[in-house]
């Protein structure tokens, strides 16, 4: 049974059934003390729940933030795990007992050639393609799992594009989890292949990812004991972005970025790399007054959030989509309107790109740093490209672009335009023709 | 005629418990809608707005279609046909 609603004039540690900054044994600390409608404020405890039940407002995790200010500092985190659970006290879970495979704690790269082939003098790349199964996902559900086990529940599902489906069907045999994943059906073959290899359930729907979402909401009512880590402990899972701010910050020496550039699918992760800065400073680990630029980045096929922003609405209308990346194919997105909120409040930018400047990013990104992205991170490449064109981008602002899933998913994608230089025979002969032939070329060009 | 109104988790404390209600459809949407609102008023409040449209995180489904991508509110159902009443915050 579910708890109610409280009066939104309750103060967050005083909400019944919450876990205000609850002590358990091991001495281990929860600093979430309530669940906030983002429309009305109502409060509600922190239970499997992800829409307000007056509003249907989506709720977001409150916390203690000057209780986690007396615990956290940068020492401790320091001596944290080299994952995103060494900062656990800005996460939603109790106890240490983590659905973990080692999320997190991705490099974040200094792009210098990138960053002289596009004109920027301080350009990052954050590299999250180097999760256990290959996406940022792995944060958001090794959160979503963990804060599952901790509420009881007893089976693992989500909808996906393909990222989560890879996580949560990993995740949930290390968790011990029964899992259900649903997709649409026409998904890249990567991505089925390296789902249905954990040996979980995986239903196919014979429908684009809105058509997925809706039927995953309609079965979140009728079973209640699951946990759909993107709608009913979507609360708790959407969390687990924010460790894409902490690292960055971070990594850069507790310093905040001028710009960063995330991709926008449901716009969750935008909104959170907001919060996660935010909350840098809120609990006293940055005290750089300074906000960064938050850009968002779609495909042109699948651009609600951008053409919003485009044309100065504060509502996002739903498309179907039709775009090569569909981990950002969401036409109903449901934080869409908050990205909005973030980017425009922040001085940032929205941009969409077509699908050949997609696949001229990722192997733009590939060929200048080493990092093979999937499609979702050639669209954040290509916009970040667009900003720098259209001067949006000062040259000596530091950037980070958010790199958030490995291209061994997508290949399908490059498939049509991947050839080898040349076949030859296994002779020495004919690879010095072959390299004189090249040198040859090179020559002519220089010419 | 009749259709069938699937609801969410969140709403079946208005109608007893129950996750489908059969309503006498009489042509839109929207008159189904003001039909079920008569056996349970409360609902009424959750899916629309003051002005009378649908509220900013509710989703309706006209046989598994959106009916932002057919009539809206003025969308018109047929004989058992089922409509679903879904929170709009999931996903991604």
């Amino acid at each position: 049974m579910r708890d109610g609603p409280v009066d939104s004039a309750t103060t967050s540690t005083e909400v019944p059934g919450a876990n205000a900054r609850t002590m358990i044994l091991g001495g281990n600390l929860s600093f979430a003390t309530a669940l906030r409608c983002k429309e009305c404020g109502k409060l509600y405890p922190v239970q499997a729940l992800h829409v307000c039940e007056f509003c249907f407002g989506p709720l977001e995790v409150d916390y203690d933030y000057e209780a986690i200010g007396a615990s956290i500092s940068r020492e401790s985190i320091a001596k944290g795990p080299l994952s995103i659970w060494r900062y656990k006290d800005l996460l939603p879970v109790e106890g240490t007992s983590y659905v973990d495979l080692g999320a997190g704690y991705t490099p974040l790269v200094k792009a210098e050639r990138l960053g002289k082939y596009l004109g920027l003098n301080d350009l990052w790349i954050k590299n999250d393609t180097l999760n256990p199964t290959g996406s940022f996902k792995d944060r958001v559900v090794s959160v979503a799992l963990t804060k599952a086990k901790e509420l009881g529940l007893s089976v693992a599902a989500c909808a996906s594009t393909g990222n989560l489906a890879n996580s949560v069907a990993a995740h949930a045999v290390a968790a011990g989890m029964e899992s259900y994943v649903f997709i649409p059906a026409d998904l890249e073959v990567a991505k089925v292949i390296t789902t249905t290899v954990y040996g979980g359930n995986v239903i196919a729907i014979d429908g684009n990812y809105d058509d997925v979402n809706r039927l995953c909401s309609e079965i979140t009512s009728e079973e209640p004991n699951w946990a759909f880590a993107n709608v009913n402990v979507r609360s708790y899972y959407s969390e687990g972005s924010k460790t894409l701010a902490f690292e960055v910050a971070e990594q850069l020496g507790w310093q905040i970025p001028d710009h960063v550039v995330v991709p926008i699918g449901s716009g969750s992760q935008l909104t959170k790399i907001h919060k996660g800065f935010s909350e840098l400073r809120k609990v006293g680990l940055i005290n750089d007054a300074k906000t960064v630029r938050i850009s968002g980045a779609q495909p042109l096929g699948c651009s609600p959030v951008a053409s919003a922003f485009v044309e100065g609405h504060d509502f996002v209308r739903p498309v179907k989509p039709s775009t090569i990346a569909k981990s950002l194919a969401i036409g109903n997105p449901a934080d869409g309107v908050y990205a909005l909120d973030v980017v425009r409040s922040t001085g940032g930018s929205i941009a969409a790109v077509s699908d050949e400047q997609i696949l001229e990013a990722i192997r733009l990104l590939a060929s200048t740093e080493g990092i093979f992205a999937e499609t979702a991170g050639g669209v954040t490449l290509a916009v970040l490209m667009e900003l720098v064109s259209a001067g949006k981008i000062d040259k000596d602002e530091r950037t980070v672009v958010y790199i958030t899933g490995n291209g061994l998913k997508t290949v399908e994608a490059l498939a049509p335009t991947s050839k080898v230089s040349d076949t030859i025979p296994p002779s020495l002969d004919a690879f010095m023709e072959f390299l004189r032939k090249k040198r040859s070329n090179v020559l002519e060009g220089v010419k | 005629m009749s259709v069938v109104v699937r609801v969410p988790a969140q709403l079946r404390s208005l109608t007893g418990g129950v996750g489908e209600v059969k309503v006498e459809a009489s042509g839109s949407l929207k008159d189904t809608l003001d039909e079920m609102f008569l056996k349970y008023p409360d609902l009424k409040a959750r899916i629309l707005d003051d002005s009378g449209a649908l509220r900013r995180f509710v989703n309706i489904f006209v046989s598994d279609e959106d009916i932002r991508f057919q009539e809206g509110l003025d969308t018109k159902v047929s004989d058992g046909q089922v409509i679903s009443i879904v929170p709009a915050v999931a996903g991604g």
